[in-house]
């Protein structure tokens, strides 16, 4: 520019002005709240409706839970704990009730002396669980893992565990922390067997029980390994039959002659002492470990092209699918005894996991074939491309895939599954919810009290809902592969 | 099996049953047909000859017995002389009765909901989620306890509602009285009664519920044909002829007329002595369940709900808006019939859930299809397989009528493909 241009300019900014804050009202909090809680009519009156319910919740809540009580004897002591405390009409919780029936509503009636039993066989089965459950994450397996360690041992001591299973059970926990440091797939051949020796340690007996249904697949892969060379088919009938067979037939004179020659039992616990969250907790586990598997079969048949196979599977979820659980139930405890050789009668624990494990199965088979239908046709075609057999295409390419896009689907049957074993209530069990909670109240000190264990069995299973729901997100977010 | 591989000693052709897989397919669908058989038999013959151990047999006779036993709602006439099969047809309507109730009102709270999640109020928002992850994660029979249990132990007793200084009032314009026996809510009543029609068995429909039956169906068939004309119109001339007060009209006046004809109005419950009279006292125990059944499935409905809306790309809204449709129109003709897709099969699942999930009535004693068929005629005439057996059979023709229904609407949102 020229120098003339430059006199008859009065002024010309050399440098950048500062930037000026910006109006209160378009920043920080003030901006926040006009955004998010007063940009209009509506949403003024959905704000203030919002704080409506809070406060509601709070005045009608908050004096209950300040006055709470976890020190007392009996609902008439917590009353009179509150009254001296907080006044004459002061309302309180008695969360006493909690403190005083903890073992009850984690263990049931099982015997004092063998609470470390079902103690160690959670800790164990967070052991088992970490190959299937956090294989990706050495961090959050050190941390699960060396918290279950101390956790387990800890509570075991607490509870009086012989010397000896604390040394058990401490190497079994050492060497599931050193696999998961090395190579967590060496803990797989210890979440395979872990379903027996967790139902050792819960019912107890003899250890030849387990140790012989081990023998029968055993067994059966030797028979794989002899008829292999002859034909695959062939192979794999024998080697199921050759199972089947030395169950139904073997196992059961073999273990109870073992047993005579060489005594390994420790103390058997009836399943009748079952109760609170470990008879949840056993029934939900052993659901979730069953149908998962008998879902993926169930799916893969109603998508077969076999008719006959189809039909039947059809037939089966539907049917399932279209009575109520409680129903099940009853044919469990009612109906089994008019299916079955007269005479013969098995644990009521057992055929209630076994209905769950079918109710749930039912739902987990049309959650997967909503997966199996989501995979593009092009993923079939694929490995029909690279000569796969049907069983390999399925395991090696299409499960996979459908699986994972089935993920939040399964979870949510497990949620639901879980819930749900609050309904063997109905049958006759000890859940935590209902059974449990009137057991607690039929005792004349905790005469009418409700809120309290309904607001803490809750909690727990909002927790581990809440917790499982949680944990299919990060599963989702692990295994995502595309968008990267 | 073992016939199988003994029989394919003869080379070629038999062997060509599990080696050719145009065969194994064959061969293996038999040899799992005559596995079911076998399967069948053993239980249909353990069953023969455990019922033969019993002195038992299997006849749905005792359907035909004097049940004896008296239900507190009953929804058709019954006394305690009529038949179990009679008794057992009452749960199956009380059934019915919560079940309808339930997803009515589900629906209702659920789209709520659901729409509520997805506001910009970042405080509403959030009580929703609360709300919804809490109720999505705790045991429906916790609900239906707990709910009872507020009705049982904290409501009062009919007569706090006496005298001049009552401690409770009635809510609602003073036509529903909460107390911890029952809900007393009013009836309907006529001044012009048509009388009933009987159908036999003591079965009645009031005339004037066929009337006004009539009157809803003829008003959406009116309605849609008043739709059908302006579309008519539409394509012709290209101008949509206004048409919200007609369809308003056909679907509105012929009940109003109907409610001034019949002299319809409503009977609230008064205190009569120790009990309210005039209207009609729900048993808590349908209250409770019902209750618990709306907010527990309603959280499951906001979730499908929420993610039907997010389902449809923020794109379809945005060609919408540059097509110059207005908002509500946007609603209604591009983003409502997309979600809807979404929505529906899983809103299906969830009537089906509530449906089964009413059986959890034996919490609170409401006389269901188990608590008559499966509770107290089961234990009166000990025939828990009959009982058992036709119980599941009804329930799932129930579910099955529903998904059946359901599938209908479904095919009616669903992509058109070609």
């Amino acid at each position: 520019m020229s120098d003339t241009h430059a006199q008859t300019v009065p002024f010309v900014r050399d440098t950048m002005l500062p930037a000026a804050p910006p109006p209160t009202r378009e920043s920080g909090a003030v901006k926040w709240l006009r955004e998010n809680l007063f940009s209009g009519a509506v949403n003024t009156v959905l704000t203030i409706l919002g704080i409506l319910i809070i406060w509601f919740l709070v005045a009608t809540f908050w004096d209950w839970f300040a006055h709470s009580v976890w020190n007392a004897s009996s609902l008439t002591e917590c009353r009179q704990i509150i009254a001296a405390t907080w006044g004459e009409n002061a309302r309180g919780a008695c969360f006493a009730v909690i403190r005083e029936r903890w073992n009850q509503y984690v263990f049931g009636f099982y015997p004092q002396t063998l609470y470390w039993r079902p103690t160690m066989a959670f800790g164990l089965l967070m052991v088992a669980l970490a190959p299937v459950l956090f294989s990706a994450s050495l961090i959050i397996r050190r941390v699960v893992l060396a918290i279950t360690t101390l956790a387990t041992l800890l509570c075991m001591m607490v509870l009086g565990a012989p010397v000896g299973w604390l040394v058990f059970a401490a190497l079994v926990l050492a060497g599931g922390l050193l696999a998961s440091e090395r190579n967590i797939a060496w803990l797989l051949p210890f979440s395979l067997i872990y379903p027996l020796l967790g139902v050792w340690f819960l019912w107890g007996g003899s250890l030849w029980g387990p140790i012989f249904v081990l023998v029968g697949p055993l067994l059966g892969w030797l028979a794989w390994r002899l008829l292999a060379g002859i034909s695959p088919l062939l192979a794999t009938v024998g080697a199921i039959l050759v199972t089947v067979l030395f169950w139904l037939l073997l196992a059961g004179d073999a273990a109870q002659s073992a047993q005579a020659v060489l005594p390994l039992s420790i103390e058997a616990v009836r399943s009748d002492r079952f109760g609170g969250f470990l008879l949840s907790i056993t029934i939900g586990v052993a659901g979730i470990a069953l149908s998962l598997p008998l879902g993926i079969v169930l799916a893969l048949a109603r998508r077969s092209d076999m008719f006959l196979i189809k039909s039947l599977a059809v037939i089966f979820i539907e049917f399932i699918r279209g009575v109520p659980l409680i129903t099940l139930l009853f044919v469990a405890s009612l109906l089994l005894n008019y299916f079955l050789p007269p005479g013969t009668s098995f644990d009521i624990i057992l055929r209630v996991i076994i209905m769950v494990t079918l109710f749930a199965a039912a739902y987990m088979a049309e959650v997967i074939r909503g997966g199996l239908a989501a995979l593009p046709k092009g993923q079939y075609e694929a490995a029909d491309a690279l000569g796969l057999d049907y069983w390999k295409a399925q395991r090696l390419i299409v499960l996979p895939q459908a699986l994972k896009i089935s993920i939040p689907g399964i979870v949510s049957t497990f949620i639901g599954m879980f819930k749900d074993t609050t309904l063997v209530t109905f049958v006759g069990l000890y859940d935590p919810l209902k059974s449990m909670s009137d057991a607690v109240r039929a005792n004349i000190e905790w005469k009418g009290i409700y809120w309290e264990p309904f607001i803490f069995v809750g909690a727990i299973f909002f927790l581990i809902c809440f917790g499982m729901s949680r944990y299919s997100m990060y599963l989702e977010r692990r295994l995502q592969r595309d968008h990267r | 099996m073992t016939d199988v591989s003994a029989s394919a000693s003869p080379p070629f052709r038999l062997s060509m049953l599990i080696n050719d897989r145009r065969y194994r397919s064959l061969t293996f669908q038999v040899i799992v047909f005559i596995l079911v058989m076998l399967g069948l038999w053993w239980l249909i013959d353990n069953t023969l000859r455990n019922l033969a151990l019993m002195g038992k047999s299997f006849d749905f006779g005792f359907l035909f017995q004097r049940a004896g036993y008296d239900i507190p709602q009953t929804p058709i006439p019954y006394t305690s002389d009529d038949t179990h099969l009679r008794a057992s047809v009452v749960g199956l309507l009380n059934t019915l009765i919560v079940s309808v109730l339930g997803c009515i009102a589900a629906t209702v709270l659920g789209i709520l909901v659901g729409v509520a999640r997805l506001s910009r109020n970042w405080l509403f928002a959030r009580l929703m989620t609360v709300y919804v992850e809490i109720f999505r994660n705790m045991p429906l029979l916790l609900w239906i306890l707990i709910i009872y249990a507020i009705f049982t132990e904290i409501l009062p007793p009919p007569n706090a509602y006496r005298g001049e200084n009552a401690t409770m009032s009635m809510i609602l314009f003073d036509n529903v009285a909460l107390t911890n026996r029952y809900t007393a809510i009013p009836t309907l009543g006529m001044t012009n009664d048509p009388g009933s029609l009987d159908l036999g068995a003591r079965i009645t429909f009031n005339w004037a519920t066929i009337a006004f039956v009539v009157a809803l169906v003829g008003g959406w068939m009116l309605r849609r044909m008043i739709r059908d004309h302006a579309q008519r119109v539409q394509d012709r001339t290209g101008d949509r002829p206004v048409t919200w007060w007609k369809s308003l009209a056909v679907m509105v006046l012929p009940s109003l007329f109907l409610i001034w004809y019949f002299g319809l109005h409503l009977e609230p419950p008064s205190l009569q002595g120790f009990n309210f009279t005039g209207g009609l006292n729900v048993s808590n125990g349908l209250v409770a369940l019902w209750l618990a059944l709306t907010l527990y499935t309603a959280a499951f409905i906001a979730e499908i709900v929420r993610a039907g809306i997010l389902a449809v790309s923020r794109g379809q809204s945005e060609a919408a808006f540059a097509l110059g449709l207005r908002p509500n129109r946007t609603m209604s003709l591009v983003i409502l019939p997309q979600a809807l897709r979404v929505i529906v099969p899983p809103l299906i699942s969830q009537y089906l859930n509530l449906t089964k999930n009413s059986s959890l009535a034996i919490a609170v004693g409401y006389m269901d299809l188990r608590g008559t068929l499966g509770g107290t005629t089961l234990n009166q005439t000990g025939r828990e397989l009959e009982a058992i057996v036709l119980m599941m059979l009804t329930y799932l023709a129930v579910s099955l009528i529903i998904s059946a229904g359901m599938n209908v609407f479904n095919a009616s949102v669903k992509l058109k493909e070609r």
